[in-house]
């Protein structure tokens, strides 16, 4: 068994053994907001109006992808800052892993919590709403790249915090309002000039609209250009977290 | 002990300096481990001993200098490095998902071992686990948990091994066990470096120590050269009921303090101690208790650190 395998079965069992925590609790608020939102919103809130797509159907994607980059975030912050502050990280700093194999794992491990809780959220959506496929590629593409770079994103703050209020004080004042801000709940194109460039300058908007692309065939934004921004972001982001982990900044002190 | 710089040292620490911020925890460091020792690192709280193991396993970066372990540089070599050493880290550490069994397999899984269940019972069985092995880590006691730490330091059978105060905490039964253990480890040719606050401890098992004060080495010896530096030793005598004979200084023995019919006699050897009791009962005394001290290992601890106050 390979170093590398072995974190990353371990990072896999770590959210696992407490899976309602970390898969069924977040399935069970996007459900909520599901039905909170759509029955608030119902025949308020237009979206895709040549498409004729009803609102609840347009919340799942969105919802779906916003649980995926709160849970891939998660996963990785929560998993290293735990680690660093029991002290059990020495145990991972003593082996001969190597810097890319301990960044794989980790994000593998918060892709697939991340990609779960999604799954989940559009399997139990099925119940409510008949959701259409337009490109599982898009789908695959954008949840993917986004769950990377929420893992890396997760990595970087776990390397930079000491206390789990930072992490905390990180998910909420600096993801929360990013996915939120980000289209999940509306169509950007209604929104006024000053929040549509607000939003179009936020990287989860590409992420979901993107994502939601595969689903109806249909964005806010031109596809190459979500594609385009959504890669730069997660190899950007990906590179400074393997140099930071290189580099052994806070990690090796 | 016959030392010698040809063949490959275990490790080799040459001009390794630290500083956390303007705090010198290490200050050009130059020490050399022989393959098979067992080697004790000495030295007050803050001496910067747990910075120089942390530099040699490569849990801290060194600002200047160079280690090896087993010829590999811990920095540019890493990987091979780190497969040569263990380090049983000195604050009781663990994670709370996962049980014994599971922590071990996964701690052999990172050296790239699969299949390693014989290895890892053997060692449970050696630090007395067997029962625990598929208890959860947080169940266990803290000398327990320090076992365990061992545990994990011992999968990948690494030929250097470093114990940064592996019995803190530890009961008297348990330590034994554990140093029996380590001891035979040693017997088979794994290199063990020690750090402990048990002087004791150092004195029976160590072949060689170093003393660190204020992140500089200031001594480097072999245990039984170092005890064999010790000044002499004193006989604490207490007599019975009314003493006649007065116990002066003399030419054969030296009186450092009385009271109450209690001496301690400063002697230039052992060979003293039967000279002074024969003029005792010549004079008519007779001993309520006798005690002769000498000299251990923290007592030339506690002379050199003394010496070297201006560091």
């Amino acid at each position: 068994m390979s170093g590398f395998r072995t974190l990353f079965i371990k990072e896999m069992l770590r959210f696992w053994k407490v899976g309602f925590q970390t898969l069924g609790a977040p399935i069970l608020t996007s459900l909520l907001y599901l039905l909170i939102f759509s029955h608030a919103l119902k025949g308020r809130a237009e979206v895709y109006p040549d498409l004729g797509v009803d609102y609840v159907t347009f919340l799942v994607p969105g919802l779906a992808m916003m649980s995926l980059l709160q849970n891939a975030f998660a996963n990785s912050s929560s998993s290293l800052t735990q680690s660093k502050i029991m002290g059990n990280i020495v145990f991972l700093l003593l082996t001969p892993i190597s810097h890319f194999s301990f960044f794989i794992a980790y994000i593998l491990a918060a892709c697939a919590r991340g990609t779960l809780v999604a799954l989940g959220v559009v399997l139990a959506s099925l119940l409510f709403v008949e959701l259409p496929v337009d490109s599982i590629v898009l789908i695959m593409f954008f949840a993917v790249c986004g769950a990377v770079m929420l893992g890396a994103l997760g990595l970087i703050a776990g390397v930079w915090a000491e206390k789990f209020d930072q992490i905390a004080a990180f998910q909420n004042f600096v993801i929360l309002p990013m996915t939120f801000l980000s289209g999940v709940f509306y169509s950007v194109e209604k929104l006024p000039a000053f929040w549509k460039w607000i939003s179009h300058a936020n990287p989860f908007f590409y992420l979901i609209d993107g994502f939601r692309r595969g689903f109806f065939g249909h964005s806010d934004t031109e596809i190459s250009i979500s594609v385009s921004v959504v890669s730069i972001a997660t190899l950007s982001l990906s590179y400074i977290c393997l140099h930071i982990i290189r580099s052994g900044y806070k990690l090796r002190t | 002990m016959i030392l010698s710089t040809n063949i490959l040292a275990a490790i080799s620490v040459r001009q390794v300096s630290k500083k956390f911020g303007h705090i010198k925890a290490v200050e050009s460091v130059d020490l050399r481990v022989e393959p098979g020792e067992f080697f004790g690192l000495l030295g007050p709280n803050g001496a910067g001993k747990t910075t120089l193991i942390n530099i040699i396993a490569g849990l801290c970066l060194a600002d200047g200098g160079r280690v090896e372990v087993m010829g590999h540089d811990v920095v540019k070599d890493y990987q091979s490095a780190r497969r040569a050493l263990s380090d049983v880290p000195q604050v009781l550490v663990f994670d709370p998902f996962f049980s014994v069994r599971e922590t071990l397999r996964f701690q052999s899984g990172y050296f790239g071992i699969k299949d390693n269940d014989e290895w890892i019972d053997e060692i449970l069985a050696n630090l007395n686990l067997v029962d625990k092995a598929d208890a959860n880590m947080r169940s266990l006691s803290g000398g327990m948990k320090r076992r365990v730490l061992v545990a994990q330091a011992l999968v990948h059978r690494p030929p250097v091994i470093i114990l940064d105060e592996p019995t803190a905490g530890v009961d008297v039964d348990l330590r034994r066990g554990l140093w029996d253990f380590i001891q035979k480890l040693n017997n088979q040719g794994h290199t063990i470096v020690l750090t402990t606050h048990y002087l004791e401890e150092a004195e029976s098992l160590c072949n060689r120590v170093a003393m660190l004060k204020a992140g500089e080495i200031v001594l480097v010896e072999e245990t039984t050269k170092l005890l064999r530096r010790q000044k002499e030793p004193f006989l604490r005598v207490r007599l019975k009921g009314e003493v006649s004979y007065e116990i002066r200084s003399s030419d054969y023995a030296r009186v450092i303090s009385a009271s109450d019919g209690g001496y301690l006699i400063k002697l230039s050897g052992l060979s003293e101690v039967e000279n002074v009791l024969r003029d005792l009962r010549e004079s008519g005394c007779e001993i309520d208790k006798m005690e002769i001290e000498q000299e251990d290992l923290e007592d030339v601890f506690l002379s050199i650190m003394a010496d070297n106050k201006s560091l």
